[in-house]
């Protein structure tokens, strides 16, 4: 809805996180965690610029809501558990 | 207390009284000395500030804004190549409403490389939001400076400011300057706090985006704030000289306009020069005078306006070019004189780029063509001054 000027701001405040905005669906290439392989670095949760790895006992965990599927987790992956694969395919 | 000092220096001084509690900068031609002296003020601890070195001007202001988002005022200082790189930022400052104050030493884009004065850079940025100030005197800087800040800091401004040196003719001479006492700029200027940013604490999102149904809304808010700024810079002005006893004319100085026939419109340093040849011309019975444009934004279209009407001539004198149509100021004065019953001729001369003197010759030939003209109409709206190859000789 908009508002009049006199009821907003002088510059937009955003009080929400971003976490609204579900970039999940931008996806095209999906990263997949081969759980065995994984050296528990954490050089995947390090790199990812949308906070989409979660570490779990120390081997991660993409969140798929957000996770845009950049690929730089797999790109990083020093032990080469991460692997793109297109969505839908996997 | 009475020093002799420079443009640049001035700024400086400008700066400190006003407490500026972050300042961002990146070194350039001619602007240097300013952040130089402002770097001597914070080390030494005759102003507590935090001098934050940088790697760029694109980084000097965005350091600015994320600072004066956090409640500091902030200032810094560039020039030319350097105004230009923080175009996209400086348009980030106003649209994020924060009233930093920055002084610009004018000086020409290059090529032809040049490190001299002319308008170029800071008419360049007209479109970004800021006010701009064009000086005539060091004093001038060093009073616009504490000035800018209580107009920009004011809850119906919110916009930052652009001071405007002419490079080396400004900001490399010196000149006598009264330096207030600090006491004194502090009970003109109240410290800085904002109702509005970044609370520890508090997570919050500036700047964040609006879809088309919300954006023109807070842009239509800029617009009324820049109107605001208008009546608040004659009302701080006002402030100003009661306090410290000295007035720069508000956004148009008229200089000897009174029953003027015609009447020369200029900015920057070259305006002391022309009142010089106002007084000579007038001393010779001629009825000139000068009005000197000190606020570009905002505007003085009304004050324009009452002026045009009483006039048969006006000569404005651009020190940059707006390739593919005129000089910029000749261009705003033309469009304020349009709505005039009774409308003067104008013609547009552009001198004094890249730091090309303007003597008080050329300005005398100025005023006899637009005397001549104002009587037959202009044939060339546009005339360019003093170039070699052109037919006219101005010297």
């Amino acid at each position: 809805m908009t508002k009049s000027y006199q009821e907003i701001p002088l510059t937009p405040i955003s009080d929400t996180p971003s976490t609204v905005n579900i970039t999940g669906l931008w996806r095209v290439m999906m990263p997949v965690v081969d759980r065995e392989k994984c050296k528990k670095c954490t050089i995947c949760w390090k790199f990812c610029p949308d906070v989409a790895v979660k570490l779990v006992g120390g081997v991660p965990e993409i969140d798929y809501q957000y996770c845009k599927g950049c690929g730089i987790c797999a790109a990083e992956c020093p032990s080469k558990c991460i692997v793109m694969v297109k969505e839908g395919e996997q | 207390m009475r020093m002799v000092m420079t443009g640049n220096y001035a700024s400086a001084y400008g700066a400190k009284l006003a407490r500026a509690e972050v300042i961002a900068a990146y070194p350039i031609t001619p602007q240097t000395s300013i952040v130089e002296k402002l770097a001597e003020f914070v080390a030494t601890g005759e102003l507590k500030a935090k001098f934050i070195p940088v790697e760029s001007e694109h980084s000097a202001m965005a350091a600015c804004i994320a600072a004066q988002t956090a409640g500091a005022r902030t200032y810094t200082a560039t020039s030319s190549h350097g105004l230009t790189l923080m175009h996209e930022v400086l348009m980030w400052a106003s649209g994020a409403r924060l009233p930093i104050v920055m002084t610009n030493v004018s000086r020409a884009m290059a090529p032809p490389w040049s490190v001299w004065v002319d308008h170029m850079d800071s008419i360049a940025q007209r479109d970004t939001g800021w006010l701009q100030f064009f000086c005539q005197s060091n004093q001038e800087v060093l009073d616009t400076i504490i000035m800018a800040y209580k107009v920009c800091e004011s809850s119906g401004v919110m916009l930052p400011a652009m001071i405007i040196e002419d490079a080396f003719i400004l900001s490399h001479t010196s000149e006598p300057v009264d330096v207030p006492e600090q006491q004194l700029v502090d009970s003109f200027l109240p410290a800085y706090s904002p109702d509005l940013k970044i609370e520890v604490g508090k997570a919050r999102g500036f700047g964040s985006l609006v879809k088309p149904d919300q954006y023109m809304e807070f842009r239509y808010k800029a617009m009324l704030a820049m109107k605001e700024a208008h009546d608040r810079i004659l009302r701080v002005e006002q402030e100003f000289k009661h306090v410290f006893g000295r007035e720069h004319g508000g956004l148009l100085e008229r200089y000897r306009c009174e029953n003027a026939e015609t009447v020369l419109v200029t900015a920057g340093s070259v305006a002391a020069t022309a009142k010089d040849v106002v007084d000579a011309l007038r001393a010779n019975g001629q009825r000139v005078g000068l009005a000197r444009i000190r606020a570009f934004r905002p505007f003085p279209h009304d004050e324009i306006r009452s002026l045009a009407s009483k006039l048969e001539g006006i000569a404005v004198l651009d020190r940059s070019y707006t390739f593919g149509a005129a000089g910029a100021m000749f261009t705003e004065v033309k469009a304020s004189v349009y709505s005039c019953q009774k409308r003067p001729v104008m013609k547009n001369y552009i001198a004094g780029l890249g730091g090309r003197d303007i003597t008080p010759k050329i300005l005398e030939r100025i005023f006899e063509d637009i005397q001549v003209i104002a009587k037959r109409g202009a044939e060339d709206e546009v005339e360019w001054v003093d170039v070699a190859g052109l037919p006219r000789r101005w010297r």
